[in-house]
């Protein structure tokens, strides 16, 4: 296999492990017919290449109780002009430097980045988008957009899930 | 009071509901009953309902159906399997695959024809011929050959009034895909023997190993063959009740005559929920089959790994291990089973004596269940 993304079951692979990254190497090889060591080798191989960044779990943060002093987010739509030779490259690694900052995504629209950012409130936020981020060389214009509510995140809706209404035996 | 009908007085109620009641009075149960889909019918399908009954699609539609939902079944089974059915003449929409049944079992049947049954089988298979009017003759098949069905004992069971013989693959109880050679030699007894044939094709798409053969494309098989599709499995729309029967001309015509008198037509909504599942939910499909294939791999390992023999499943979403090793019918298995470790089975006995000795396991269910369900099947193997 050695990373050959393109075949269909290294892909089934990858997507089993990013829709639910606690599966067993055995039980992955269970459902792709592939033998344990294969499966293995390869997600070593993804994870020594960075193809697999790293595993972590969706929380909904709203559901946990006394989170509510917890983190703020918010999505930032910046302008940015670009310069000859990186074009938007230099100003959008400089803003991803930046722990508060989640994700930076070069974006068509009004707009050039559209960034996440988190901080302790809404005062810490606004303060870092005023003295760092509209700060930096080229920035032009900055929306800023607090998050009030997660309905759903990468894939998960967080509504309650409906009750299985099946009868317990059916034909 | 006079007496009510004397066959359906004579037909007794499934061997499913005894264990459905106690189920049903049960907590913390992980049922492996279920015989249908855990997915709920994909988003894009039930919007399409939605907007449908938004729009006053709350009419009835003509008898055999709307027009484009029986195109588009037609090409799906033409571009898919090779199936070659005329739309305005060889197909009819119906309220699932149990309706479709009916109307092909009245439609073929005249009082006292003998319809071969092979077994283990879906519990409705023997009613339905009851009910239409014939007499249902089983035929054994066994879990060393894969449950494929055996041309020459099917032919030892042909008697002058036998008339047709009714069969579904992928299968449930077994998950039983039937081999194309077992397909080809139906075929050829029932020209000889000028029979019908009717071919259940509900998981048709639930098909994990190549590619499901569609009993009306074999050679042979088409003017003498009615198939019966329909969107609970594949798509997840059991309670939409909306199915088909594609079928030569003669018998579709029949078939309509029946439903335009007994059903009128599917319900609305749920054939344009149809149009919207054949027109834009393969993508959805893929994943859910996809999916069903992952658990299927891993459950059936978990069986065998536990020590009950199970046939491979082919199809569907069961599996339908053996549990002579445990010393128990397959009755008493199940029902101790539910008892001391509340995970409740179908045992196999219900879907005809061949099944005696096995237990039906869905795993149209999730991971994690199953893998609690493995774990307490183990001890309650382990209890006895």
């Amino acid at each position: 296999m050695s990373g050959d993304v393109g075949s269909d079951t290294v892909r089934e692979i990858l997507e089993l492990l990013e829709r639910d990254s606690t599966l067993s190497h055995d039980t992955i090889a269970t459902m792709t017919g592939l033998p344990v060591a294969e499966v293995t080798a390869q997600i070593r191989a993804w994870e020594a290449s960075g193809v697999i960044r790293r595993y972590k779990a969706v929380v909904n943060w709203d559901a946990v109780e006394g989170a509510d002093a917890g983190e703020v987010m918010a999505f930032i739509d910046v302008a940015v002009l670009p310069a000859r030779g990186v074009g938007f490259d230099d100003v959008a690694q400089r803003i991803s430097r930046f722990d508060e900052v989640r994700s930076v995504y070069l974006v068509s629209g009004g707009h050039d980045l559209r960034c996440t950012v988190v901080g302790s409130n809404i005062r810490a936020v606004s303060d870092f988008v005023s003295r760092k981020l509209s700060t930096i060389d080229r920035v032009q214009a900055t929306a800023t957009h607090f998050v009030l509510a997660t309905h759903k995140q990468d894939g998960d809706n967080f509504a309650e899930p409906d009750p299985d209404h099946r009868l317990p035996i059916t034909p | 009071m006079k007496p009510l009908n004397d066959v359906i007085t004579a037909c007794p109620p499934s061997g499913i509901r005894r264990f459905f009641d106690i189920a049903a009075e049960m907590d913390d149960v992980i049922s492996l009953g279920v015989g249908e889909p855990d997915f709920v019918t994909p988003w894009r399908i039930r919007e399409a309902g939605i907007y449908a009954l938004e729009h006053g699609y709350t009419t009835y539609t003509s008898n055999a159906g709307l027009p484009e939902l029986r195109k588009l079944i037609c090409a799906e089974l033409a571009t898919r399997y090779d199936a070659d059915y005329a739309w305005d003449t060889e197909c009819l929409i119906t309220t699932g695959v149990s309706e479709g049944l009916d109307l092909a079992l009245r439609v073929l049947l005249n009082p006292g024809d003998e319809v071969i049954v092979p077994e283990p089988c879906y519990v409705a298979y023997e009613p339905c011929v009851a009910f239409g009017g014939g007499v249902p003759v089983r035929v054994a098949t066994r879990a060393e050959d894969g449950f494929a069905i055996d041309a020459a004992a099917v032919e030892a069971a042909i008697t002058p009034r036998t008339k047709a013989i009714l069969i579904g693959s992928p299968a449930n109880p077994t998950g039983a895909v039937q081999p194309v050679a077992a397909l080809r030699a139906l075929v050829r007894l029932a020209e000889k023997h000028d029979l019908y044939l009717i071919s259940d094709e509900i998981y048709d798409r639930l098909t994990y190993d190549g590619v499901h053969t569609c009993l009306g494309a074999v050679p042979g098989a088409r003017e003498r063959t009615v198939v019966l599709g329909g969107f609970s499995k594949a798509q997840a729309m059991t309670g939409w009740r909306v199915g088909w029967i594609c079928a030569p001309a003669p018998v579709a015509e029949l078939c309509v005559r029946v439903h335009q008198y007994t059903m009128l037509c599917a319900p609305h909504v749920s054939q344009i929920a149809a149009v919207e599942a054949l027109s834009a939910a393969d993508g959805d499909v893929r994943e859910m089959v996809a999916d069903y294939d992952r658990r299927r791999r891993v459950f059936v390992k978990g069986l065998r790994e536990i020590g009950l023999d199970c046939p491979e499943p082919g199809g569907a979403f069961y599996a339908f291990p053996s549990i002579r090793g445990s010393g128990l019918d397959s009755e008493t298995f199940a029902e101790r089973l539910l008892k001391a470790e509340s995970v409740a089975v179908v045992p196999g006995n219900v879907f005809g004596p061949s099944g005696e000795g096995h237990i039906r396991c869905s795993y149209a269910t999730a991971l994690p269940q199953l893998e609690e369900a493995l774990v307490r099947i183990d001890r309650f193997l382990h209890s006895l």
